[in-house]
């Protein structure tokens, strides 16, 4: 069987990770590199996660009690932009190394020594984009999307080196999907048929195709930026006959597709434990991968729908409306399909399976928010609103996070090689589960009620629900202390796993012992292994 | 092919090499935009741990490839790796075309009154919305900023239109090398890259000389939303024509060490690529920029 | 629909009751205008749907959960595919969006179509405030968030309830009002003097963004007499939070009334900025003018924000030539905007203000030097 120990094709054979520190800065191996990444992720989740409870406890009452108004605006873009950058989308890379070469029985990424590089830009960037906090002027303070003028010429002069780290990002995302790309499609067994790939696979690479499209979009807008604030270009100017809307068609032209970026893996994620759980084989494997493309191939065509309100001409708001309100219909196939998977299976709730399932119900209720913030005339009440907070948080926190928890407590067995604390896992599930509704579903109403988002204080009748959101964040934030201990504990004292820890969890990674050698698949499985460990049989 | 498993290396400085001098550009780069003293120099510093990084790792995987540690499966990552790179540059490029289709097609237009802005005139008395853009609306109203839009044209069949033909014919010279490696014709193969860079260079030369002439009669960088498309267009597809040649002519120094074979040959192919999406760039740019 | 409608009905008086006891809403409001009225029904409407759809899915979820589970002794089916079923579940979406999208376009198109408004309002947002002008009765004004708000934002809780008691809601509160008749159409046109704003009013179901150098335009029939509050919608810097809209909707003979009296007053200021003013006086009016329009940036004592706005203390500019500063004040600069819109004797006296005040020895200027600058 391939899953014994045994090198890769190196010039010379059988070695192991090299020793000491210097181990992770120069490695190529996929375990390490998405190890890294998923450190990386989680440090990063508690910076963002830190300077959200900034914001909710400056928003525990009305008044200004804890920040200036333009600190607080500095805290909210700097949450936004650490948490889509920093925490989400890292995670997932990090969740696609140590998982796609195992899942395609590959020896490694294609090209390890660019998947190194990949990930030892981010902290760079992440340090750059850090430290504009202790520039004069402070860090920026437009928000997350930079709408110009606000983020040229009425921005604090760190905002270049804000555009430098994104540029950075930019770039360490574009080569981890060529990496991803490649690998999939060049290192897969030559046994292994397309549509035999785990969701997983297939979801990432076509989150592949969407990060090569819109990233190098993203780093033209913040071209544009730079020469705009620094060398007299008029892109976003009237007077020189530029358009600030343009700005917006631009950003979310990468923006829309981005937040697809930070959903479609997880939607894999959930397609794996699921069907383990349930004890059956996935239902509709193949509407499943026709579905992710639909999501993707319109994710590019509703980028306007963040844009209703900016005076686009009436064609041009009816288009996007129904183009939007399409990405309903194979959204909703994969949820259809998760439940008709559960529906006469024999389920069990290990905490993979709990985090799964309320992805399940969560995520559902951020996108039938997203389908209201679709119809256009609505959203002229919606816009700009709690209500688009709330709806977000839904399916960023309840989706694209939770499919990332999911995943760590589903494969840290194999990963580690030992087993986590059920029990304390369990009780941290529903502490989250619990307090992450009292946080965010309050949103809803304050929204309704015609609270601004971004806004550092409040009129008094929004106080109560305002109130309820905060405390609830707090205790979400104080789960993430339990997290880290059970995952801590998990790899200093947890008991051994066996290799494959969940009885029916199909997958050529649970072919591999627990924990994985350092290099695997020196061999590619044969046919019917890879139809053994297949989703759909 | 010598080696019948994927090649993984071994543990590398080079990316971190390379992270450090990419951060250390853009730092120097930052600091030298808000009139830091020692910007220029870390910027330089920057460039020049890049330049080493860049000579380092290809120097690495060019003795590898030579060395014959790859496989034809590795050969593939290759080009999976340049094609997709080669479509994120498209996408780049696609950003700033479409800052001008949006210009052109949709807010200059807006600005004179099109559409569902009826009322935007209003705050442009005497704006007349053209394309070219010759005169701004801040120019025009009363805004304080002036965007200098007193410039001439650049003549379409002047300097752009040679040019296009020269970078056309550089596609050509480089298909002829290409045959002419893969018929193991050294000579030629020279013959036919000393051309085509020769082309590239010329190309570059140009579009200098045509920067000087515009710049003379007026079009600048500042000239409002016609000069900031125009110079970012042809400024980074200028950029990436000297990318190109210097790759170019890193090709040519490694057939000369003879690192390729008729059928082995990635490289030179990956490079080809690249200059042939240059080319492509440049046939948008005449047509956009220059022409209609 | 019928059936719809009728729910909606009912949860409405649900919460609307609950509204009149409680301090706080839980749902959209339902506006003053016809507009207003169609998207509270689309919301309605769409959010119905939603719990259509949601009793249907989780339900068969939850029925999975609790009945085919190990523990129960369920025993694992294996079918995992059927195209018929895909196809049900793709086409029944796809029917339900086409229902909910045929009003949604009915609606939008209303907003867009506009033949003929019965008075123009333009609006431009400044950092952070708000200009109207009444192009067609020749007023204009500015209107920021009052002075009461302002001094509670810092203060005791006590104090913002106080406000709110009196009528003069913390943050929803401004010094000068707009004033618009009621049963009048009226086309507001938006724009921004700096960067995008936002001028919404939830009950007019009007929400614009006031995009630098562009005009969008936006209606409103108003049915109701009454105060309608609403704020900024869209990120504009450091006081985005602080930037409320407040609009009186009155009968048309008070509006009349409303539009004399403004033309009056404007006679009268232009009168007095053409007499000789006393330091004394200038100072004192412009000290209600800084903390009004400028202490925003510039902070109260003038200490500015370092890197972003610049100190009036000891500035090069305040203790220099009065025309230059006249000239940037009225003109703006950069981040600093132009407030052509105050009266000369307005801009004489936070200019005199800031030249006289916080230590500086600038000059004196007077009205009549910003009526020949201008
Ligand atoms: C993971 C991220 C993610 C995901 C998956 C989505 C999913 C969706 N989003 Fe969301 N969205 C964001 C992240 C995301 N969004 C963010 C970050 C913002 C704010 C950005 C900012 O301004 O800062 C935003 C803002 C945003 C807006 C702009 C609001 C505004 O600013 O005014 C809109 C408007 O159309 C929208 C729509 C949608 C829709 C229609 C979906 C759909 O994909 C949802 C589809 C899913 C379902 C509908 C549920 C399941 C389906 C069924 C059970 C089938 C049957 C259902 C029906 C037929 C109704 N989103
Ligand atoms: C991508 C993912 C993501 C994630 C995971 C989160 C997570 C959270 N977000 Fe985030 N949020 C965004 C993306 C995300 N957000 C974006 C894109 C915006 C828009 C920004 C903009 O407007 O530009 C936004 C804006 C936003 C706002 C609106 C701000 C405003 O408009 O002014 C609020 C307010 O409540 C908020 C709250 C929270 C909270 C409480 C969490 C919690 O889930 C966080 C939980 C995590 C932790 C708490 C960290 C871990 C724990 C510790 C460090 C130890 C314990 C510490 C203490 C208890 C102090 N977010
Ligand atoms: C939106 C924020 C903002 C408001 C409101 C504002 N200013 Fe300014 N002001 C600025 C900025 C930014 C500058 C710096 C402009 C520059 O130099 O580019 C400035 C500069 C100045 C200066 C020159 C100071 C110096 O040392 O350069 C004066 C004088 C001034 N403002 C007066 C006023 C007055 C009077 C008002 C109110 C009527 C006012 N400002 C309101 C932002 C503001
Ligand atoms: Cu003005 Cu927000
Ligand atoms: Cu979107």
């Amino acid at each position: 069987m391939s899953s014994t120990t045994t090198a890769a094709a190196h010039d010379d054979h059988h070695h192991g990770p090299e020793k000491g520190l210097l181990r992770w800065v120069k490695t190529t191996n996929h375990k390490d590199i998405g190890t890294l990444y998923l450190w990386f992720s989680f440090i990063m989740l508690l910076v963002g996660g830190a300077f959200a409870m900034g914001i909710r406890s400056e928003l525990l009452q009305p008044g200004l009690q804890l920040f200036e108004p333009q600190v607080f605006n500095q805290l909210t873009t700097m949450h936004g932009l650490i948490m889509v950058f920093g925490a989400i989308m890292p995670a997932f890379v990090g969740l696609a190394n140590w998982l796609i070469p195992m899942m395609v029985g590959a020896p490694d990424m294609a090209l390890p020594r660019m998947n190194n590089w990949s990930f030892w830009i981010l902290p760079f960037a992440g340090a750059i984009l850090l430290s504009t906090f202790f520039m004069e002027g402070g860090a920026p303070a437009f928000g997350w999307t930079f709408y110009a003028p606000l983020s040229t010429t009425f921005a604090p002069d760190s905002t270049d080196f804000f555009i430098f780290a994104v540029h950075l990002l930019g770039f360490s995302s574009i080569m981890g999907a060529i990496n991803i790309i490649a690998t999939v499609l060049n290192m897969k067994a030559p046994e292994m048929r397309l549509m035999d790939m785990p969701l997983f696979v297939w979801t990432w690479l076509i989150t592949s195709f969407l990060l090569i499209g819109a990233m190098p979009v993203l780093a033209g807008a913040v071209t544009m930026m730079l020469t705009d604030r620094n060398f007299g270009t008029a892109f976003f100017d009237a007077t020189g006959g530029g358009d600030p809307v343009m700005f917006q068609h631009i950003f979310w032209f990468f923006g829309h597709p981005e937040v697809y970026i930070m959903i479609l893996p997880a939607f894999g994620i959930i397609s794996h434990i699921i069907p383990t759980f349930a004890r059956k084989p996935l239902f509709g494997y193949t509407s499943m991968v026709y579905a992710t493309a639909s999501i993707a191939f319109l994710s590019y065509i509703v980028w306007a729908h963040h844009m209703f309100l900016t005076g686009m001409p009436v064609a041009g708001e009816l288009y996007f409306m129904y183009a939007t309100m399409l990405i309903a219909v194979p959204t909703g196939v994969k949820v259809f399909n998760w439940v008709a998977t559960m529906w006469k299976g024999s389920m069990t709730f290990e905490t993979p399976m709990l985090w799964a399932l309320s992805f399940v119900f969560l995520f559902t209720i951020g996108g039938f928010s997203g389908l209201m913030l679709g119809i256009a005339p609505a959203d002229i009440q919606y816009h700009d609103t709690y209500f688009v907070v709330a709806h977000f948080h839904y399916v960023l926190v309840t989706g694209a996070l939770w499919g990332i928890i999911a995943a760590v407590f589903y494969w840290l067995p194999k990963w580690t090689g030992k087993m986590y604390n059920e029990r304390l896992a369990k009780i941290h599930f529903w502490i989250a589960t619990i307090s992450v509704n009292i946080t965010f579903f309050p949103q809803h109403f304050i929204g309704l009620a015609g609270m601004p988002r971004r806004i550092p204080d409040y009129a008094l009748q929004f106080a109560d629900f305002n109130y309820i959101s905060s405390i609830g964040s707090f205790a979400f934030g104080l789960s993430f202390i339990l997290f880290t201990y059970i995952i801590v504990d998990c790899i200093r004292n947890g008991k051994p796993a066996v290799a494959r820890p969940w009885e029916s969890a199909k997958g050529l990674e649970w072919t591999l012992a627990a924990p994985v050698a350092y290099h695997t698949f020196d061999e590619p499985p044969t046919r019917a292994e890879i139809l053994a460990e297949s989703q759909h049989s | 092919m010598s080696n019948e498993k994927y090649f993984v290396p071994h543990g590398t400085y080079w990316p971190i090499i390379g992270s450090i001098g990419i951060s250390t550009l853009f730092v120097g780069f930052a600091n030298q935009m808000h009139d830091v003293s020692w910007g220029w120099p870390v910027m330089v510093l920057g460039f020049a741990i890049i330049a080493f990084m860049m000579f380092g790792w290809l120097g690495t995987v060019v003795a590898e490839s030579v060395g014959g540690m790859y496989n034809s499966q590795v050969d593939k990552s290759f080009r999976w790796g340049m094609s997709w790179f080669i479509f994120s540059e498209v996408m780049f490029f696609a950003a700033f075309f479409g800052a001008l289709f949006y210009a052109r097609v949709l807010s200059v237009p807006w600005l004179g009154g099109a559409d569902n802005n009826m009322f935007t005139p209003e705050l442009w008395e005497g704006f007349k919305a053209t394309w070219p853009l010759l005169s701004t609306p801040g120019e025009v109203g009363q805004s304080g900023v002036a965007f200098s839009t007193n410039f001439k044209l650049v003549d379409t069949w002047g300097l752009p239109a040679i040019n296009t033909a020269l970078l056309l014919t550089s596609g050509v010279t480089l298909t002829y090398a290409h045959h002419a490696l893969r018929a193991g014709h050294r000579n030629a193969l020279i013959a036919w890259m000393l051309a085509t860079i020769a082309l590239g260079v010329i190309f570059l030369g140009f579009q200098i000389t045509e920067y000087g002439h515009a710049y003379h009669d007026g079009l600048k960088l500042t000239s409002g939303i016609y000069g900031s498309t125009f110079y970012l267009l042809t400024g980074f597809h200028g950029f990436h024509v000297t990318v190109g040649v210097i790759m170019l002519t890193v090709i040519l120094y490694r057939i000369q060490k003879g690192h390729f074979s008729m059928e082995n040959h990635f490289a030179f192919e990956g490079v080809a690529w690249y200059w042939h999406f240059v080319d492509v760039v440049w046939l948008g740019l005449f047509i956009f920029v220059y022409w209609i | 629909m019928k059936l719809l409608l009728t729910f909606t009905g009912a949860i409405s008086a649900l919460l609307g009751s609950r509204a009149a006891f409680a301090e706080y809403t839980l749902n959209m409001t339902k506006g003053i205008t016809d507009i207003s009225y169609d998207i509270y029904w689309l919301h309605m409407m769409a959010f119905w749907v939603c719990v259509a759809i949601g009793v249907v899915v989780f339900g068969a979820m939850f029925y999975s959960i609790f009945t085919h589970r190990k523990s129960k002794g369920a025993k694992a089916a294996n079918f995992h595919e059927s195209t018929t079923v895909e196809f049900i579940w793709t086409g029944i979406p796809i029917l339900i969006l086409i229902a909910m999208a045929i009003p949604a376009s009915k609606t939008l198109i209303d907003i867009e179509v506009l033949d003929k408004a019965d008075m123009t309002l333009k609006v431009t947002g400044i950092q952070w405030k708000w200009q109207y002008d009444y192009p067609e009765e020749g007023i204009s004004f500015v209107s920021n968030l009052s002075q009461s708000s302002r001094d509670a934002i810092n203060a005791s809780p006590e104090k913002r309830e106080a406000l709110n008691n009196n009528e003069d809601p913390y943050l929803l509160s401004v010094d000068n009002r707009v004033v618009l008749p009621v049963d009048t159409t009226v086309r507001f046109l938006i724009t921004s003097n700096d960067v995008i704003h936002n001028w919404w009013v939830p009950e007019f179901g009007v929400k614009q963004d006031a995009n630098p150098g562009f005009i969008n335009d936006a209606w409103a029939r108003p049915t109701k007499i009454g105060t309608y509050r609403g704020q900024c919608a869209e990120l504009c810097g450091k006081d985005h939070g602080f930037m409320p809209i407040v609009v009186d909707v009155v009968s048309k003979e008070d509006y009349a009334l409303w539009v004399e009296s403004k033309q009056a007053e404007k006679i009268a200021e232009a009168a007095s900025a053409t007499k000789e003013w006393t330091e004394a006086d200038l100072v004192a009016r412009g000290e209600e003018v800084y903390n009004a329009n400028c202490s925003g940036c510039h902070q109260k004592d003038g200490s500015g924000i370092p890197g972003v706005f610049p100190a009036m203390i000891g500035s090069e500019v305040t203790n220099g030539p009065a025309d230059y500063q006249i000239g940037m004040v009225l003109n703006g600069l950069g981040g600093m905007p132009a407030f052509k819109m105050l009266s000369d004797t307005d801009i004489a006296s936070v200019i005199t203000y800031e030249r006289r005040s916080f230590g500086n020895n600038g000059s004196v200027v007077q009205p009549s030097d910003v009526t020949s600058a201008r």
